[in-house]
């Protein structure tokens, strides 16, 4: 039964996770950036909402209508700010400088709220529970982060499919030159995009401080764990990602429930099977030729 | 035509004197525990391994186009290997600085058959997750002291002035060998591979260049360098946590001083370790704000000075004290109008152009 438990706890877990990663596979997907601040900016996310929660009064959920739109806009002067420059010039300048966002927003952090732990409080939600036969029994929140999860997912397949806007993301995604002969103005696509992204990445990071404790350190291990969730699941597939966070999640989960310090480390390890055996991803899609 | 048409010149007037120059200032580091204090040999031996470090990356990601952000994996392996030949092998604790290298390239070997399926930005985050898996095994491992991390033990029976002398030395010669190596290194048959691939990999596989294998020589080295380095550390420091000997923030300092100083070229370590350093003393009494200053001056120069402050020197003056180039210098003016019409000559060497 507490096995069982594990793999439902690791499922619900693998919402989280899907969250986490939609952001990271947006950007990587459109623009071939890895976003090495990814982790930090669900960390400064999280502290946003601290401080919105603080300001207004409001609870963490309703903080989303605040904080959603603040990072969706600080994604958009990113991309047009500092990632704009360093497109088409090679490897190293969007790492360079989005490794170096990530060390100047978490030594920020560490600077403005101290190294200690904080969580959201989102009242009653974030302890109630369903129970289900016997000694199961599944928390409302996590289910209700699965959802957001699901629905993020959802959202991103529906827009990149059925929209003019994920049109023009999949176009520019394919060839910036042609797309900006057919009227689309290729920057301000991409400054969309990481804004989505960032949105999302908002949403993320505010699930994250609601269901367990968090503090400027751990955006890093935020950023492995959207990473190995993308490649798990398979680059280019938004359903392949979902599936990734739920392996992902279960693996956390499972080796939790060996010893709490092997948590992290079945996660690297279950990743690191997935990469040895099929470097592709689980989900992926037959790759086009372009 | 004459084979004398033309000759290859592979030095520079600042090169010649700069190692006449770079001798007397080796000469004077070497004396430096009969004129210094002990402050001044802690200094440069922490100087020296930050040097060896960003030498490493610059290696990596100037020549070899590795973007790797898991270089702390070597430094804390590096480390640890320091603790298991001194202490439970009972190797002399300043060898075992030069062997924890080999430790350290052993363990590249399999982990290279990894990351390599990545590349570009994947690649980073892969040598990251991988320097997580190495950092979570050597904290979960109670021989080694877990989470709590350990003392070296070897260094106990020698005395302190002693110690502090040769751990100087022993830095001086693992900095200046860096530094040696690399340029040797470039400089070879296999660092003109390596400015090749920088440039265009396609283009040299096509003239016979294997790639990958010269890609996995450069990460081997590096991960030795990174080694040797993260053994000095943890000599000079005598005491070892796996959480800081694993730190992403070894990575991100060898990144930041590299793109400061300028990245492909020699130099540019140099240069930048300076300013790592001289930003360290004024900003100490600020806690992680020298951090933070560096990454953004980093992100500065990437975007606005991508060639670094030795670039901004050597387009204003053509200094290069490490010339890895070959400049054809014509002899008869035949041969010189040829190669104008077939638009060769004296190509300036690129910075780094990936």
């Amino acid at each position: 039964m507490d096995w069982m438990n594990a793999v439902i706890q690791g499922v619900l877990l693998g919402g989280l996770y899907a969250l986490f990663a939609a952001g990271l596979s947006l950007v990587f997907g459109i623009m071939r950036v890895v976003n090495l601040a990814h982790g930090d900016f669900i960390i400064l996310a999280a502290f946003l909402s601290v401080v919105v929660v603080g300001v207004t009064g409001l609870g963490p959920f309703l903080s989303l209508v605040i904080v959603v739109p603040l990072m969706g806009g600080l994604g958009y002067a990113v991309q047009r700010g500092l990632l704009a420059r360093t497109l088409d010039r090679g490897v190293l300048p969007p790492l360079l400088v989005t490794f170096g966002l990530s060390v100047i927003i978490q030594n920020l952090l560490l600077q403005i709220f101290s190294a200690d732990d904080r969580r959201l409080d989102a009242g009653g939600i974030s302890t109630a529970s369903i129970g289900i036969a016997g000694q199961l029994a599944i928390g409302w929140f996590p289910v209700v982060v699965f959802l957001a999860g699901v629905l993020a997912i959802a959202g991103l397949q529906i827009l990149f499919t059925r929209t003019a806007l994920g049109r023009a993301f999949r176009a520019t995604a394919d060839d910036q030159e042609t797309v900006r002969l057919m009227g689309i103005d290729n920057r301000h696509t991409y400054g969309l995009a990481v804004a989505i992204a960032f949105g999302i990445v908002a949403l993320a990071g505010v699930c994250l401080g609601i269901r367990t404790t968090f503090s400027p350190d751990i955006g890093p291990g935020r950023l492995l764990v959207a990473f190995e969730t993308v490649v798990i699941g398979g680059l280019g597939s938004l359903w392949g990602t979902l599936m990734g966070g739920v392996i992902l999640g279960i693996a956390h989960t499972i080796g939790a429930k060996l010893d709490p310090a092997y948590r992290e480390l079945t996660g690297h390890l279950v990743f690191l099977l997935v990469l040895l055996a099929r470097p592709q991803g689980l989900f992926a899609k037959p790759v086009r030729e372009t | 035509m004459t084979a004398a048409g033309y000759t290859i010149e592979r030095g520079t007037t600042a090169s010649r004197l700069g190692a006449r120059a770079g001798a007397v200032l080796v000469a004077a580091l070497v004396a430096l525990p009969f004129w210094g204090s002990s402050g001044d040999m802690r200094l440069m031996v922490e100087f020296l391994s930050m040097l060896t470090l960003a030498q490493m990356w610059n290696l990596l990601a100037g020549y070899g186009g590795l973007v790797s952000v898991g270089q702390q994996a070597y430094v804390g392996l590096g480390g640890y290997a320091l603790i298991v030949l001194a202490d439970f092998l009972d190797v002399n604790p300043f060898v075992s600085v030069f062997l924890a290298g080999f430790v350290t390239a052993a363990f590249a070997l399999p982990t290279a058959a990894v990351v390599f399926r990545f590349q570009g930005g994947y690649f980073a985050v892969g040598t990251w997750v991988v320097a997580e898996v190495y950092y979570l095994l050597v904290a979960n491992s109670s021989a080694l002291g877990g989470g709590l991390g350990r003392s070296l033990q070897a260094i106990r029976g020698i005395a302190r002035a002693e110690r502090e002398r040769l751990t100087y030395w022993v830095a001086l010669v693992v900095g200046v060998g860096a530094v040696a190596l690399v340029y040797v290194l470039l400089r070879s048959r296999r660092g003109l591979a390596l400015t090749a691939i920088r440039d265009s990999a396609r283009a040299s596989e096509s003239l016979g260049i294997n790639v990958f294998r010269s890609k996995l020589f450069v990460y081997v080295v590096a991960a030795f360098g990174c080694g040797v380095a993260g053994a000095l550390i943890y000599l000079n420091l005598l005491r070892i946590l796996p959480t800081a000997a694993f730190s992403v923030n070894w990575t991100a300092s060898m990144i930041f001083v590299v793109v400061i100083g300028g990245i492909g070229t020699l130099e540019g370590p140099l240069v930048g370790t300076t300013v790592y350093f001289v930003l360290r003393e004024f900003l100490a009494d600020y806690g992680a704000w020298y951090l933070i200053v560096l990454g953004a001056v980093a992100i500065l120069v990437m975007l606005w000075a991508p060639q670094g402050l030795w670039g901004l020197v050597t387009a204003r003056y053509g200094l290069r004290f490490f010339p890895v180039q070959r400049r054809v210098r014509f002899t008869n003016e035949a041969t010189r109008s040829d190669a104008r019409r077939s638009g060769g000559g004296d190509r300036a060497p690129l910075g780094s152009q990936a």
